[in-house]
């Protein structure tokens, strides 16, 4: 049993090897030269407008949650799909079900107001 | 190729429950205020239905075991009866809970949808043969409790407890998860009865296997709050709403307990001198620190959540056994502890104020005069609670001691004995409080409490159950298996 997990072991000790040869290699070869904008979060990308930490209206958090419930759900329409032609009634059946549960969920978050902005 | 078994059969009560669960939310959009007596209602109306359900289902042969999609799910004996429990207190959770809801101005529509699909949850998790449908079913369970927990919104103290028991709870979670993929690892499977269908050959037995089995037992250990696990227990049950912790108390414990009986003796039979020692210890520190622990509380609340912890502590024993008898005794210690706890909740409920405020030692001096029902229910509870016949509280510690000195536990049956002697202290000091101290000082006395209908109702259930199990424990014979011969 233990030297079936061998290969396992050889790799661990050949991904923590390497990693510290980078990094000592960067490290020992590498040049240094400091300069300010080298301290942004994005190096080569946009410029930050100001901090990030700011006041954000948490009607986007809200948002952001009823989109993820709704983002999740499309995960199981695709392994749905692609079995449809051997589950048939069945599957629709079920996934009918599915989507009936959820949009008992979405009546609820309408009819509570969850969804209007102001 | 639609999956090899479908059988929705054992099913129905479930999916009776997640229906009105749904019902309700939508429902509860409507109705509002006073009107929510209908939410009640409709909850009540499909818990019963499930009840009759899943009661029908079992029929006359009860011990006949029904497994459905691939043995993912069971209908048997076990998850009949934990169910039964489950739903049962599902009922009387809506009796405790419904005047509180209009006191409290809590959303009424989402606060019985929530019990309704903890209950969901307890049904899976009692009915589950495979390791990935009992985290499921622990899962559902769970999410509901931890919302319910932090449902006084605005209530500092309820809010800490939600978030310590999610954060607690996904840890305990995290233990459960790969205490299975270490045990799948093992063996190959996630079915139980795979599982001890490979662990029959011998020389099954490894350390990955082990650490998986240990592994699951810290996950139990932490949701059944046993010593070492038990820290989040005292905070989140005073947090909660009372309400909530007399369902969560029970609850849990039903369900979990009914998992925990199976996992055992399904799955791992073989490897019973392994979890019986861990389990021996456990329930050795759980009982002596649960009670020692709730000595020192004031708060009726706080020392309820360490007598839950003791309690679970006594159930332990039993399972240890793991033989029919030791299987009896948990179903019943089970069933008298959802009576008298929640009876003791529905008081606690009762006497505090609005926003859970008043549950101290204090606020139950004089109880006797203000309110003679309410004291006299508490005082039957506390010493069903600690032990003395009549009581079903008795007969279930009668039953899992018998069970674990048959077993050869004759060391654990001492100690609990033992820690029973010092819970009464603590019992009997909420009954000194209510009968025989004297306001120290009362500028007018204190009005008589009145006691809304549902939680009448409830006291008087929970009053006649815990006398009818303390006196004719034999009711409950066919459901428990017919162990019940104990003066064989």
């Amino acid at each position: 049993m233990p030297t079936a997990y061998l290969p396992l072991l050889v790799l661990q000790a050949l991904a923590v090897g390497f990693t510290a040869l980078i990094l000592a290699v960067s490290f020992l070869l590498g040049p240094r030269r400091p300069e300010s904008h080298r301290m942004v979060p994005y190096e080569s990308g946009i410029r930050p407008v100001q901090d990030a930490r700011r006041r954000f209206p948490v009607k986007f958090t809200l948002v952001a949650m009823l989109f993820i419930v709704f983002d999740v759900e499309a995960v199981f329409f695709y392994p749905w799909a692609v079995t449809y032609r051997q589950l048939k009634l069945f599957g629709l059946i079920e996934m009918l079900i599915f989507v009936a549960i959820l949009l008992v969920g979405y009546v609820y978050i309408w009819k509570r107001g969850a969804l209007e902005w102001e | 190729m639609a999956p090899a078994q479908v059988d929705f059969v054992p099913l129905i009560p479930t999916i009776v429950v997640t229906v009105t669960a749904l019902a309700v939310l939508l429902l509860g959009l409507w109705l509002r205020g006073e009107q929510g007596i209908w939410l009640a209602a409709v909850s009540i109306a499909g818990l019963v239905a499930a009840l009759v359900f899943l009661l029908g289902l079992a029929g006359p042969a009860v011990s006949e075991r029904r497994a459905a999609f691939d043995g993912m799910i069971v209908a048997d004996n076990l998850s009949t009866f934990f169910g039964a429990v489950a739903l049962v207190i599902a009922i009387l959770t809506i009796l405790l809970s419904e005047h509180v809801l209009l006191i409290e101005r809590f959303s009424q529509g989402e606060y019985y949808a929530l019990v309704l699909l903890t209950t969901v949850g307890m049904l899976v998790l009692t009915a589950a043969t495979d390791l990935i449908v009992l985290i499921l079913g622990l899962e559902i369970l769970s999410i509901s409790l931890y919302v319910l927990t932090g449902f006084a919104r605005g209530r500092l103290g309820s809010e800490e407890a939600a978030l310590k028991y999610f954060l607690l709870g996904a840890f305990a979670l995290g233990f459960l998860v790969y205490g299975s993929a270490l045990v799948y690892g093992a063996t190959g499977t996630t079915t139980f009865g795979q599982i001890a269908n490979v662990l029959r050959a011998p020389g099954a037995s490894s350390p990955l296997l082990l650490i998986g089995l240990g592994l699951l037992l810290v996950g139990f250990g932490f949701k059944l709050s046993f010593v070492p696990f038990h820290m989040w227990t005292p905070d989140v049950y005073e947090g909660a709403p009372s309400a909530v912790t007399g369902f969560m108390a029970v609850g849990t414990k039903a369900a979990v307990f009914g998992s925990l009986l199976r996992i055992l003796t399904e799955a791992f039979p073989a490897l019973r001198a392994e979890w019986a020692a861990v389990l021996w210890l456990l329930a050795i520190l759980t009982m002596i620190l649960g009670n020692f622990a709730a000595i020192a509380q004031r708060n009726v609340k706080r020392m309820l959540a360490y007598s839950s912890i003791a309690q679970a502590g006594y159930i332990v024993l039993a399972v240890i056994a793991a033989d029919p008898l030791g299987r009896a005794g948990v179903m019943f210690y089970v069933l008298a502890y959802t009576f008298m706890n929640l009876g003791a909740f529905a008081v606690v409920v009762a006497v505090a104020d609005r926003g859970d405020v008043g549950t101290t030692l204090d606020h139950y001096v004089g109880l006797a005069r203000r309110s003679p029902i309410l004291a006299l229910a508490m005082g039957v509870f506390m010493l069903s609670l600690a032990g003395v016949p009549p009581t079903a509280g008795f007969m279930a510690k009668l039953f899992v001691f018998t069970a674990a000195v048959r077993a050869g536990y004759v060391d654990l049956a001492i100690i609990g004995v033992l820690t029973s002697a010092v819970a009464t202290f603590y019992y009997l000091r909420v009954i000194v409080a209510m009968y025989m101290s004297a306001p120290a000082e009362e500028p007018a006395p204190a009005p008589a409490l009145r006691v809304p209908g549902p939680l009448l109702a409830l006291l008087v259930i929970a009053l006649v159950a815990t006398f009818g199990l303390g006196i004719f424990p034999a009711v409950t014979g066919d459901l428990v298996g017919g162990t019940l011969a104990l003066a064989k």
